[in-house]
């Protein structure tokens, strides 16, 4: 049956469910993009750090709720078929990005901004939490047997590319508005847009037909009536969905999320790059790293799935600190000190009264620019006290801009660490899909897949930052978090699981 | 190595990972209650707690899920793992 699906039809599937799980990426990350600018608009603006911390945790509610998206969606596209399912879940998806964009902010609704906000986040995790395994299994279902992991890796690149145009998006929509208006009311576009590009999406998918191994199933009377009974009251497939989720999609998780998002968040909040700046680099690395999904699926069809995997856990335990260590001191201020100052200008000082009204504070910025191009902005804080007198504080620095060698430096180990996602990531649809029986494997592939991604891996830029900013904990304690994780999984997986391809999963 | 040497680790290890679900629950716990008590401000107090419940109440079911593995790889059910999906089924 799919064995003789020819070439151009097996690449129309897979464009067509490509597209719309590439656009449930998009809806879903263009949040995490924008958190800092979600966080001053949907918390009061005294709130500081916690307001950042608070809008990762309705970024990381969408993820905890992907796992119930999975059971819900999953069940359905196991009892009603995939197409309908995924349908279903992208227009859940576009409708509450939508939405997301015309909320209004704290200042006029107060706190039922970020309440609203959080429901139509778990709306967006449900959906995704049925997209991407209705996706995957749509596409191996079609596939040749000896070229699974080929095939299923192109619906891999889609989770990437989804972020690589939420970016894009927003540097574009930034540049052409103007970072105050984008601060104010420009962060929606990327938002609003959405509709649109679902619209597209639900157009090309409702000419889709079903998955060939479903309707045989379906034609045959055998389509499970209780698929998540079959899954998990039955303990020889339960066995497996718990070691497929702390053998591989665990590890693989958080080391998706550490190379993608905290990457991200790291170097904008933690090494204080420039907003664009930060997501250039971010853009490059993607850009250089995507093809390797496909590169990494096909040599598992050869090699098996297991060991490209694991290497990509190990090499993410080893050289995490290192490189995020060489974020934080190329972007030092002795580091920029080494450059030749171009100018240096100072803007007028701001003065704030404390609430004792006898004390208040000066604020100074002063932008410094160098003869290389690179820069930063040095806020200067200081307290002026009417019985002890001016009382400065060390100066901090933000909106950095690198040298060129250092901007592509960073490029290549944000490149490194995209590479790492793409050997974890690429092979691992084909690895669930021959996991588990076609009558169940929607349910039972969707719940580790998004307990690994979700759960472990979306919880890595609030967990991160949260270990981060500990009593004692240095810039880069946050990182224990992924690799303590890769690490067990790491252990499990090269113990616990096998090497093997299932040639046939036509069961 | 020897496939009876290898079934013997994974048995001897599945103990390791039915300990390791309630000691990272107790981890977990011991350091929620901690950073609630550090907590200077009534807000700083709500935030703490909210964050560390949410963590709290996401990794409960899974420790609960690593414990299950555990057993089952105590028992000897990952000593063999099916070479076709078909033989997950009832």
């Amino acid at each position: 049956m799919s064995e003789i699906l020819p070439k151009n039809n097996i690449f129309k599937v897979i464009g067509a469910s490509s597209l719309g799980t590439l656009i449930e990426w998009y809806d879903f990350y263009i949040f995490g993009s924008l958190a800092v600018i979600i966080g001053h608009q949907l918390f009061p603006a005294d709130a500081g750090a916690s307001a950042l911390i608070n809008t990762l945790a309705i970024f990381a509610a969408g993820f905890i709720v992907r796992p119930f998206g999975a059971l819900v969606f999953g069940r359905l596209g196991d009892l009603i078929g995939r197409k309908y399912t995924f349908l279903l879940t992208l227009v859940l998806m576009g409708g509450s990005t939508f939405l997301i964009g015309l909320i209004p902010s704290y200042k006029t609704i107060g706190y039922a901004a970020p309440i609203l906000v959080l429901i139509l986040r778990l709306i967006q995790g449900l959906a995704l939490g049925g997209e991407y395994g209705g996706a995957a299994t749509y596409v191996a279902e079609h596939a040749p047997k000896n070229r699974r992991g080929f095939f299923t890796s192109w619906i891999q690149t889609t989770a990437t590319l989804g972020l690589f145009l939420s970016l894009g998006i927003i540097v574009i929509t930034k540049n052409i508005l103007g970072a105050e208006t984008f601060s104010d009311w420009g962060w929606r576009v990327p938002f609003l847009l959405s509709i649109v590009l679902v619209g597209v999406s639900i157009y090309i998918r409702m000419k889709m037909h079903e998955s060939p191994m479903f309707t045989k199933l379906k034609l045959e009377g055998k389509v499970s009536k209780n698929p998540l009974k079959d899954s998990f009251n039955n303990k020889a497939n339960f066995k497996m969905v718990l070691l497929a989720l702390f053998g591989a999609t665990m590890g693989q998780g958080v080391i998706w999320y550490t190379g993608q998002f905290y990457a991200q968040s790291f170097l904008e909040n933690t090494c204080k790059l420039d907003f664009n700046d930060s997501r250039y680099i971010l853009l490059w690395g993607i850009a250089f790293a995507t093809p390797f999904f496909v590169v990494f699926g096909a040599w598992s069809d050869k090699v098996g799935r297991k060991w490209i995997m694991l290497t990509g856990m190990l090499l993410g335990i080893i050289f995490y600190r290192p490189i995020y260590k060489t974020f934080l001191n190329d972007t030092s201020e002795e580091n920029f000190a080494k450059n030749e100052l171009f100018s240096s200008s100072q803007g007028f000082a701001v003065i704030t009264p404390l609430a004792n009204q006898v004390d208040s504070l000066r604020s100074l910025e002063t932008k410094i620019l160098f003869t290389n191009g690179s820069g930063y902005t040095k806020v200067q804080i200081d307290t002026i006290s009417a019985s002890r007198g001016i009382l400065s504080a060390p100066g901090t620095l933000k909106d950095k801009i690198l040298p060129k060698p250092v901007f592509w430096k960073f490029v290549g180990l944000i490149f490194f660490q995209i590479l790492l996602v793409t050997m974890v990531y690429g092979p691992i649809a084909a690895f669930l899909v021959e996991l588990f029986p076609t009558k169940i494997r929607y349910t039972s592939m969707s719940l580790p897949y998004h307990i690994g991604n979700g759960v472990f891996g979306g919880l890595v830029p609030f967990i991160a930052t949260l270990m981060a900013s500990f009593e004692g904990a240095t810039p880069l304690s946050g990182l224990w978090y992924p690799i303590g994780i890769a690490a067990l999984s790491l252990v499990i997986g090269t113990i616990y699981l096998s090497n093997k391809k299932d040639e046939s999963i036509n069961d | 190595m020897k496939a009876s040497m290898i079934n013997y680790i994974k048995k001897i290890l599945g103990l390791g990972w039915m300990a390791l679900g309630p000691i990272a629950m107790i981890f977990l716990f011991i350091q929620a209650v901690d950073k609630v008590g550090l907590a200077h401000s009534e807000i700083e107090k709500t935030n703490t707690i909210l964050q560390w419940g949410i963590i709290l109440f996401i990794f409960f079911p899974i420790s609960i899920g690593l414990m299950i593995f555990g057993f089952y790889a105590w028992k000897g059910e990952y000593e063999q793992s099916p070479e076709v999906s078909e033989n997950n089924e009832l």
